[in-house]
């Protein structure tokens, strides 16, 4: 197993026709992912590679039988495009699009969320179930199947410990960004939790960074129901306060958010934080 | 983006909610016409600047006569608060306080919802009451597809007030703050304090305004309030140029790709004895012409003494990445040692080709890190 993706997912592309949508959606076609379809209104009939082309998510819906899509439409138009996949009851949404502003991710994310589905992202690198599918713009080439999950708040930096844990020959169930931005979809525990659930996972890394409590409110829901050894990493020590570090939501406002207090949270809870991403497989062997 | 009291006061004044009269002034003959316009013998002068802590740094004052009113706006204009330069005060009519109270709109990471926020503990910092009594803020958090209705508006009105007249007229103020708040795309809406006049109306003495970036492009008139300060506008010019750029000021300069590994690569440079010169993400891609304006910003810090560049090859191929590299650095004149470490899809290819440059070539992170410290101990012996 692995969590969200595998063999079964069904995927569309929302903007297919754009120079991300079409690079990504033949990338994970080549990987092995179901992508049986994208979207881009006035273009049905269309193909990109040989992956139709929709009006609508509706009629991709009705036509593929897609549970699964990914956003790569430009951010004044992403809003749109998230709800319109919820609507046309897609279960699992990917929004990969940076720099949306938040009360639309809001807005969107409180849509989904009603319609009972889950939203992954935005400004995030998508997901990936090692050799079963890959739903987003990750470097393939450095996973490999194994038994660790790994959640993470960034892109490279989680490429840099996935590629640490393969050379230590620990491969990954499932690898997730969830994305860098003040509000996204599914968060820290609703991860930690199917990771918990899933037998084929023996292990979690989580990445994180300054911003927020996330890492905090993490450390607390494992000391209560994570029995599966944790590591974890946390970026921007050096971070000075009130300045934004490139994603929207590593911020420190008011003296809190700070990597100091995640760091410790963490380590109150007996989860060890690596100094540095190399030192995560020595870490996560000790425990398992 | 922030702007200042007196343009959120406009904004609020703009949406019906109830503000002190004031006048922005530039300098003391100013204060001195707005003095004579209020029609109050009692005025605050009230420094202009994004900073907070304007009362402590004494920023802000209350004048009972023209010759008070003088001397204060004199001193307040052309101070320096946290670094900021007072180039503008306000001059308002000292209200007649019977109690001051807290309000403000944010969006709450953990809620995924804008949320009002509610005290009768105003005028104070609300860190501070969140720090010492946690109890006496009152959330609320927002559907964003109902927003405030009356009977949530009266609801949050009745923690703060036990009349119903101005239960009535607090929630009137929260409901408008609301709709401000929606349609400017604001991530943060404060009056701090709002305050309960001797006369029995409730007003916004204080006015606080900050708005998401992201969403600027669809609001012109509140983007061309933007005043950067010189560091912000390096800042922004890099964000222009498609990377982020935050400068701090020690003498490892370093370029990496993506967010996430730019502050573990400044991390990595304090935890083996560096300082980093500064924050910086180009992006997913490595073009010649990003690095050699990345590179351009980079030595515009004159304390930076050696660069160290971290690139993770993802999408993007090793190789392509140090055949960019060598392009960008044919145009870059520089003696400062350059560190590259790159890794990734098509590694050894990559390095292989970087072979034979003046570039230190790392493998891994670690390795880089500490090749960069020990310039920057050589360059200083």
């Amino acid at each position: 197993m692995s969590i969200l993706i595998d063999k079964n997912t069904r995927l569309i592309v929302q903007g297919i026709t754009g120079r991300d949508g079409g690079f990504h959606a033949s990338k994970m076609k080549t990987y092995g992912t179901n992508v049986i379809g994208g979207t881009s209104p006035g273009k049905a009939g269309e193909f990109v590679e040989d992956i139709p082309v929709f009006n609508s998510v509706k009629e991709a819906v009705k036509e593929t039988g897609a549970n699964s899509s990914i956003i790569f439409v430009p951010a004044p138009f992403a809003k749109d495009a998230m709800m319109e996949a919820a609507d046309a009851d897609i279960q699992l949404i990917i929004c990969i699009t940076e720099g949306i502003p938040t009360l639309d991710v809001v807005q969107a994310y409180h849509f989904i969320k009603n319609k009972g589905a889950n939203l992954i992202g935005p400004n995030c690198p998508g997901l990936i179930s090692p050799e079963k599918s890959l739903v987003g713009i990750m470097p393939t080439m450095i996973f490999k199947q194994g038994s660790t999950g790994v959640i993470s708040r960034s892109g490279t930096l989680t490429y840099e410990v996935v590629y640490n844990l393969t050379e230590n020959g620990m491969g990954q169930s499932t690898a997730i960004g969830v994305g860098g931005d003040p509000v996204v979809g599914l968060y820290y525990q609703e991860l930690l939790e199917m990771f918990e659930n899933d037998p084929e996972t023996d292990s979690i890394v989580l990445i994180g960074e300054i911003g927020g409590d996330a890492e905090e409110r993490a450390a607390e829901y494992i000391k209560k129901h994570v029995t599966k050894p944790v590591v974890a990493f946390i970026a921007g020590q050096q971070a000075p306060p009130g300045k934004q570090m490139g994603h929207a939501g590593a911020i420190i406002s008011s003296g809190s958010g700070t990597a100091a207090e995640k760091i410790a949270a963490f380590e109150a809870v007996g989860v060890p934080v690596a100094n540095e991403p190399s030192q995560i497989p020595s870490l996560l062997k000790v425990l398992i | 983006m922030k702007i200042h009291e007196y343009q959120a006061k406009e904004l609020f004044a703009n949406y019906g909610i109830p503000v002190d009269q004031s006048v922005l002034c530039r300098s003391v003959d100013d204060a001195v016409k707005a003095y004579s316009q209020l029609d109050s013998q009692r005025v605050i002068v009230k420094a202009q600047v994004y900073s907070g802590g304007r009362g402590k740094a004494g920023g802000v004052k209350l004048a009972i006569d023209e010759i008070e009113l003088r001397k204060h706006a004199s001193n307040i204009l052309g101070m320096n608060i946290k670094g900021y330069i007072v180039d503008r005060i306000l001059i308002g009519q000292a209200v007649n306080i019977s109690k001051e109270y807290y309000a403000s709109y944010i969006i709450d990471r953990n809620s995924k919802s804008t949320i009002l926020m509610l005290s009768k503990e105003g005028g104070m910092e609300i860190e501070e009451v969140a720090r010492i009594s946690p109890e006496k803020i009152h959330k609320f958090v927002i559907d964003p597809s109902i927003g405030v209705p009356d009977y949530l508006a009266r609801e949050a009105a009745f923690k703060l007030f036990d009349d119903v007249n101005l239960v009535r007229q607090a929630a009137s103020i929260f409901q408008k703050l609301y709709k401000l708040f929606i349609d400017t795309d604001a991530s943060l809406a404060e009056i701090n304090p709002l305050v309960l006049t001797q006369e029995g109306s409730i007003m916004a003495i204080d006015a606080k305004m900050t708005f998401d970036d992201n969403a600027l492009y669809r609001h012109p008139k509140i983007a061309s309030l933007n005043e950067p300060t010189e560091e912000e506008k390096k800042e922004q010019n890099a964000k222009s140029k498609g990377f982020s750029y935050v400068h701090l000021g020690g003498e490892i300069g370093c370029m990496v790709n993506g967010a996430g590994l730019a502050m573990a690569t400044m991390d990595m440079i304090k935890l083996y004895g560096g300082n980093p010169a500064n924050f910086l993400d180009i992006g997913g891609s490595s073009n010649p012409t990003k690095v050699i304006e990345a590179m351009k910003l980079l030595l515009s810090d004159k304390n930076v003494q050696v660069v160290l560049i971290n690139i993770f090859g993802g999408i993007t191929r090793c190789d392509d990445v140090a055949h960019g590299l060598l392009e960008a650095f044919k145009q870059i004149k520089t003696d400062i040692p350059i560190v590259i470490r790159l890794t990734g899809t098509n590694e050894k290819e990559g390095r292989a080709l970087l072979e034979g440059s003046h570039f230190h070539v790392a493998e891994t992170m670690g390795d880089a890190t500490k090749k960069a410290v020990e310039l920057t101990y050589n360059y200083q012996d």
